[in-house]
This record gives C-alpha cells, structure tokens and sequence, in this order.
C-alpha cells in the first residue's frame, strides 16, 4: 500500500512502487487532468507540483513521493499562483487542442510561485520543458507576464 | 485539398436541404440534411419528435425551457471551430455566446457530412464549408421564431425583430423569449426566403470572442479520448511491427503473464499487445515479451531507399494540373535556364495526446462502444464495425476533443486497431499507445521530390516555368472519388494557384506512393509545394541580381491580394534594413485554400551552424474574419509547427525502422526557442478562406529563404542541418 497526499487530501493505494505517479493518478485515482505525453520526462503535459516543485510524474515513482504533497491540475486553484495562472490562460485565450496545457499551467504556477516578477529568461527556463504541439508559447509567455499583475499574487 | 473542398459548389444546393422540425418536449429543431429527398417528416408536433433527435443534423435545438443546443458538425482539436460555428449560428439566430451548449455529432456521414458528404474535419475546410449554411440555418430559425411570435400577436412579422433570444414587438413594447414560442414555430414552414443578415449590423462574426473551450482546458475537466474511463475497463499497450508491413511470427510470454496486474496477452496479425489492469503493468509486462517478427521485403529499407524512389519517378510522366502557354517549348528555347531538385522529408503528426481508443464490444447483445477523438467519427464507427463483424448502427460511438490532430486522426488504423483487439476480450478495452509506438507507427507526411526548372528573359524574369511532383497520393487512398481525371489535386495545391505572373506555367505530378504508409499532414500539398517554390523563386532572383521583394512584386500586377500581403509584410519587418553579420531575413508568399499570405522570417546562425529564428511577421488575408482572435491563434500555431519542421523535422528509416522515437530524437520547438510572432490581418469581405493550415505553408521557404540570407546556403532538403551551416 502506498499512502499519499493528494490535493489535501489522504489516500491510500495499492500499487507497485515503482509505478509512476502519472499512472496512479491516472488509472488508479482517475484523475484524468495530468496527461500522458511521453514517458520520459520530455514533454511535460505530466508535471505535479510535489512539496511546491513542478515535477515530471510520467518517471516519478509512488515509492518516492510517499508523505509528500501532491498537487495536481485539479487542485492548484486553491494555490494563489494556480489560480492567477488559470486566469492569466483564460483572459491571454492560450489554449488550442489544450492537452499539453495542464502541464503549462502547473509549471507556470509553480514558477510564479516562487518568483513573482519573472524575466523573460526566467520564463524560458521554467517553461521549455513543457512542448505544445498547437504552439501556444507567444500567448503562454504573455499570460505569465499577465499572472505577475494579479491581485491574487500580492498578498502572497 | 483545393477543387474536391470548394465552398463555391455547396451554393446551390442549400436552401432546399433546410428543415424544420418538432423535437422532444415541444421543442425546436432547425437543421440541413445532406441529401435531397431524405424522408424527414416536419409534421405538426404530437409530443414526440417527428424523427429520433439522432437522425436529425439538427444543429440548433431549442426547448421550451430556452435551452439552446448547438451540435457541432466538426472536430475541435483546437483550431476553434467549437467556437466560431456557434458565432455563425449565433450571428443570426440572435441569441448570446454564453447561452448556447455545445454537443458533439455523432456518427452519421449523411445527416453531419453535409454538404460535403463525408464527416470530416481537415483541410482547412470548416468556416469555408459553414459559412453560408450555418448562417441560413440560423436566419431560419429566427424566422420562423419571430413568424410565430407575429401570429400570437397578430402583427405583421416584419414589425417585429429578434435579440438575445426574444422576438420583440417594438411599436407596442411586448416581447416573448424563444422558448414559449417553439410549439408554435415547429408547426410552421420554413420561409420561402431566407434573409441573412447585412455584415454591417453583425454583432459577433468579426469580432474576437472568447474561446467556449477555455474553462476546461484549463481546469484539468476537458476530457480527450485518453480520459476515458469505464467500469471494469482494462488497459492495453501494444507493438506493431516495427518493420513497415512486417508480421507477427512467435511470442515468448510466459514471464510476462505471471506479471503483476496482467490479464492477457492479444495477439493480432501484425502487433501483440498485453491487457493489465493499468498502463503502467500492461507496458512493464509488454517489455518482458519476447516477440519474434517476420520482417517481410522492407527489411532492409532506408531514407535513401525511399529517397531513391521518389527520385526516380520524378523522371517518369504524370498528370499534367497546369500548362499555361507552352513551358516545355519555351524551356527547351534558347535563354538563361536555372534548374533545382528539391525533397520534402517525411515527417510525423506527433499530437500530443498518443493514439488511443477504448472499445467496449459485447459478443452476446451483437453491439460495441467506442470512445475516441477522430476527425472522421462515422469512418471510424464504420471501420470498427467492420472488423467486430457488425453493423454500423450497432456500434455507438462517442467523439471526444482532440488532443491535436493535424491530419493524423483523419485515419482510423488506431481504431480498427483497438476494435481488433477488443474482440478478444471480454471487458472494456482502453488502448494506449506509447509516445514511442506513435512516432514509429504513424502515417507519415510522404517523401515527395520536385524539381523546378525556369528560363528566364533578359531582364531576368521568367518567361517559362516547370514544376514537376513525386510522391504518394493521400486522394487517392483517402478520398479516391475526389481525383479529378485522375489528378491528386492536394499534392499540386500552391502550385496550381501560383500567383505570378509567368506566361507558360507547367505543373506536373507523379504518383509513387513508395513502401511507407503516408497520410495528410498540416498544411498538405500547400506547405510541400511553397517550400520548394518560394525558394526557387528566391533561387531566381539571387541569379539575377534581384531583391526578392522586388522580383516577386514585378510579377503580381494582376495578383493584388498577393501584392498587398507582401508588401505590407516586408514593410512591417523593416525589409531592406541592414542585418548583423550572419544574420538573415527571408520573405515568401502562400496562396492556397482561399487565403494570401506574406511571412518575413528574421533569423540568426552562429559559428556552429544553429539557427535561431528570431522574428517572424506574417500578413494574411482571408478574406471575411469570423473570429480574428482565432485567426491569429492559428497563425502563431501554424507558424511554430512549420519551423519546429524546418529546424529539426525528419523521419528516417533504417533496416526497416524508424528511427525516431521519442521527443529528444523527434524535436519540437520550445518555448525558449519560439520565435516572436506578429500578426496582421488585412480587411477584406472576399469569402472567408482556410486558416488551420496556411501558417504552416507559408513559413518553410521564409525560414530557408532566410537562412540563405544569412550563409550563402540554399536549403533543398529540409531540415535544416548545422553541418552545412556552420561558419567556413
């Protein structure tokens, strides 16, 4: 049994260890909002955030993240920056197909975060391992320059 | 994808295809069907619909209660057609964006093809194909809407109008919201003529309105094909040959089936797959198979093999598209002649949602269950039918958003594919293909070659220009009753409407369709036929001294969308301005699916021969603007699914294999790399041309163009290589 925290939440599973956490949130908890793209930790379209950190899932074993936070798409609204984010994609109408895009959120979010005045090279480094097949980067750089201007990242 | 998708042919044929009918609860349908004299019964309502609901395309349903469904005839994969239909419809029907729901279409190629005929999202061909019939289907709703309201009132219709879904009676003040007139106008025929509404009182077409998919695009709520989720569903992952047409010969898997969570292994003819309770058991387990394949006569296969091919029937006559004047007699004239052969590469689609399908097929009640996201959902119902042995309607089929499509699921091989497998399994079957698996079994852009010859007058201008084609047909595999006397008009697409003005024009196309299974790519013929001509243009002019700019506009007196692309482009990116050493700008033009293009690419090559693209400026005029927000959306995209083709694009094949497998062998542009993307969009009230796909034309021979500005290199092959670029 693998116990976990997940959005708050406790849960416990019954899987392998080293089955990644893409998986078991997957198949397993059926959370369908963190997607498969790779496998490899290439694309990003499977990053958490655990203990803050965007993280890959799809190479993240389960026996590594035990006792840690997990938060994923469904629940980073609740985090300032999430929700900023989500906003900032919504009102730059970044998303096209959108599948890739959870995994661009999670990595903006924890990128703003930690820095709340990202420069443009700040925004290469935390986003250039997140691939958007539709080529959504010009819209996602401006809605992070956008999410820095959130009343929602002030008080944080 | 130009004469087989015309808009203009659907003109005709419309207005007697609009119908109206009852729909459950009292109700309003308003819809068109595809073909004439289908038996769909407008009768007066008798609280059941005159027809099932699943038979009727009807894209607007209103019910009593005000709900107004919208049902989308096409695919979203993120070009926002699943917002700029609902705008058509909206326009006229007069009704708000934020009170309508969407559904998607089921399977029915007879009542969703219309008017094309088959029900199919690709080719650029949405807004081309809706925009008149969206706009009559809304115009007659209404009308009928604002009749019934004038007979309740007993006021001339024309006294009254229609807003934000409410027929209002001016003159006295009353006004009565669409749901309580529905019975009514469900009893009513349909206006004799239907009076679109003029541009100029438009309220939403022309204007940016928010995407109706971005909530949950962002939420995590969306839900792809790979979401699917079924009680008592397993997972499979599998391998199909890695060999192109190779067979499955033995499978060793005792190891594999004592693994943890394994449930089967499948076999099929040409792959195996194992069955787990999740991906992550089904894929462990299906590396511990030891899988012997008979690799057949493509064991030995290479690039240059295919490459070999292509060349090959470059030599061999074709179908001739285009013979303006007599080009083969001016070429062989006396005169300066320049000659180039080019090769597009293969490539693939790699959507960033993998191939997937869940099939859930029940032997004993005869019927199947598919949730998928295709481009062509009643082939993919058909297809599956087929090989589960049944009939079409015993087979439901959900469509679901599209994780990218981009011409990949145009096809139903991942269809047939699970539907295959599934049969042989008694539960609920989710196939997943690795990222690996989908790169090595794509259908891939084909390898085409071209070569391009021109003669030119003593100013240097060509007088004669032959440009010949080499590859797979996708027509006609795909769409054979499209071949028009038997010519492919998607592989000479661009080539066919090339805009200058050259006196005897030659445009010729080989079919070979070579050992490697091939299907439609982004930006199809167009994006293969630019990237050769536009750079062979440039070609001609560095021959002769000239500037691009100005050798291109020479040629376009009689071209004036062309013109104006091009000029406003080159002016908007500071053509002619001094550049850094080893830096360059290249400018190409693309005309193709009812749309005019300019693109001014800016990059840069260090001493290593890495390109950076820095800038690209893009002016595009496509005609009437439904949504301009998504026009620039799908430029920015089409632009960064072109370069990620020009910098790093190629699938290559060894011993068989395709060599690329994941997305550090197969590279997509990052954001760190993504150029900045400026759009602008001339105005025009032309009819509204394609806009999915000419971003991505255009901009291959802009890049090549550019890059020879900065080196001195002309790039005939793309991609582009560091090898031949790097500082002398």
């Amino acid at each position: 049994m693998v116990k976990l925290e997940i959005n708050g939440k406790s849960r416990e599973f019954d899987v392998a260890g080293d089955m990644p956490l893409l998986w078991l949130l997957r198949d397993e908890a059926h959370m369908m909002g963190t997607k498969f793209g790779c496998g490899m930790a290439l694309c990003g379209a499977c990053t958490v955030h655990v203990d803050g950190e965007a993280t890959r899932s799809c190479v993240l074993p389960v026996s590594a993240v035990a006792g840690k936070k997990i938060t994923t798409i469904e629940g980073v609204s609740a985090t300032p920056a999430g929700l900023a984010a989500q906003q900032a994609w919504i009102a730059a109408e970044v998303v096209q197909c959108g599948y890739c895009q959870s995994g661009q959120i999670m990595s903006a979010a924890a990128l703003l975060a930690k820095n709340k005045q990202p420069t443009d090279a700040d925004i290469d480094d935390a986003m250039s391992g997140n691939i958007c097949r539709c080529g959504t980067y010009t819209r996602i750089r401006e809605a992070i320059k956008d999410a820095t201007r959130s009343p929602l990242l002030k008080g944080a | 994808m130009n004469a087989p998708f015309n808009p203009g042919s659907i003109e005709q044929s419309r207005r007697g295809f609009l119908k109206i009918a009852a729909a459950a609860g009292a109700g309003l349908m308003v819809g068109f069907w595809s073909l004439p004299g289908e038996a769909v019964a407008a009768t007066a309502t008798t609280g059941k619909p005159a027809v099932a609901a699943a038979d009727l395309n009807a894209f607007i349903a209103i019910g009593a209660d005000d709900a107004i469904t919208l049902t989308m005839p096409k695919v979203e994969m993120g070009q926002g057609t699943y917002t700029a239909i609902p705008m058509l419809i909206a326009e006229e029907l007069e009704v708000d964006m934020d009170k309508v729901t969407l559904r998607h279409a089921p399977p029915n190629a007879k009542v969703y093809g219309a008017p094309f005929g088959d029900q199919f999202t690709g080719g650029s061909t949405s807004i081309r194909l809706m925009w008149e019939p969206m706009r009559q289907t809304g115009a007659a709703a209404r009308m009928v809407l604002i009749q019934a309201a004038a007979d309740q009132w007993q006021v001339a219709p024309d006294s009254c109008h229609a807003e934000h879904g409410e027929v209002v009676h001016k003159a006295s003040g009353r006004r009565i919201k669409y749901g309580q007139l529905v019975a009514a106008a469900a009893r009513l025929p349909l206006p004799e003529k239907i009076a679109l509404k003029d541009p100029k009182d438009f309220k939403l077409i022309g204007k940016p309105v928010k995407r109706l998919d971005a909530r949950g695009k962002t939420d995590g709520t969306a839900l792809f094909g790979i979401d699917t989720v079924v009680p008592g569903m397993k997972v499979a992952v599998v391998a199909a040959s890695p060999v192109v047409g190779g067979r499955l010969k033995a499978v060793k898997d005792a190891k594999a089936r004592k693994m943890r969570g394994v449930r089967n292994v499948v076999k099929l003819d040409n792959a195996v797959a194992v069955v787990a309770d999740n991906y992550w058991y089904a894929r462990q387990a299906l590396a511990a198979l030891e899988i012997t394949w008979d690799e057949g006569q493509y064991a030995r296969l290479s690039t240059d093999d295919v490459r070999a091919i292509m060349l090959d029937a470059l030599k061999k006559p074709g179908k001739v598209a285009r013979n303006d004047g007599d080009a083969l007699k001016a070429l062989a004239a006396d005169g300066k002649r320049v000659e180039a052969v080019y090769v597009n590469p293969m490539l693939a689609h790699a959507t960033m949602e993998p191939m997937n399908c869940t099939v859930h097929y029940d032997a004993k009640a005869g019927t199947a269950e598919i949730w998928v996201g295709s481009q062509v959902p009643a082939r993919a119902r058909d297809d599956a039918a087929k090989v589960l042995g049944l009939a079409p309607e015993k087979v439901t089929l959900h469509n679901h958003l599209i994780g990218g499509g981009f011409g990949r699921r145009l096809y139903t091989d991942y269809v047939v594919q699970a539907a295959a497998l599934a049969r042989q399994v008694k539960a609920p079957l989710k196939v997943v293909w690795s990222r690996e698996e989908d790169i090595q079994h794509d259908l891939v852009r084909g390898l085409y070659a071209h070569s391009v010859s021109a003669s030119l007058d003593a100013k240097g201008m060509p007088v004669a220009f032959s440009h010949k084609i080499a590859g797979p047909s996708n027509l006609a595999t795909f769409a054979p009753s499209f071949l028009q006397n038997g010519l492919d008009t998607d592989n000479v697409e661009g080539s066919d409407t090339f805009s200058y003005d050259i006196p005897n024009m030659r445009v010729e196309y080989t079919r070979e369709d070579g050992p490697v299974p091939s299907g439609f790519w982004r930006g199809v013929g167009p994006t293969r036929n630019m990237a050769v001509l536009e750079s062979f243009i440039d070609e001609l002019a560095e021959k002769t001294g000239q500037d691009p700019l100005t050798y291109r506009l020479a040629m376009l007196d009689k071209q004036p969308r062309a013109a104006h692309v091009l000029k406003v482009a080159a002016q908007r990116a500071g053509w002619g301005g001094k550049l850094p050493a080893r830096s360059g700008r290249g400018i190409a033009l693309m005309r193709a699916w009812g749309t005019y293009l300019a693109q001014v690419v800016d990059v840069s090559v260090n001493d290593d021969g890495e390109v950076a693209v820095k800038r690209v400026v893009c002016v595009v005029d496509c005609g009437h603007v439904v949504n301009p927000d998504t026009v620039v959306a799908q430029i920015q995209s089409g632009i960064n699914y072109g370069l990620t083709a020009g910098l790093f694009g190629a699938i290559t094949f060894k011993d068989g294999r395709v060599e690329q497998s994941n997305f550090h062998d197969y590279r997509i542009l990052r954001l760190s790399e993504a150029p900045v993307i400026e759009v602008e969009i001339v105005k025009s009230t032309e009819a509204p041309g394609g806009i999915g796909e000419p971003g991505t034309a255009g901009v291959g021979a802009a890049l090549t163009n550019a890059v020879f500005a900065a080196t001195g290199q002309r790039v005939r092959e793309m991609p582009l290589r560091a090898d031949l670029l790097k500082k002398a």
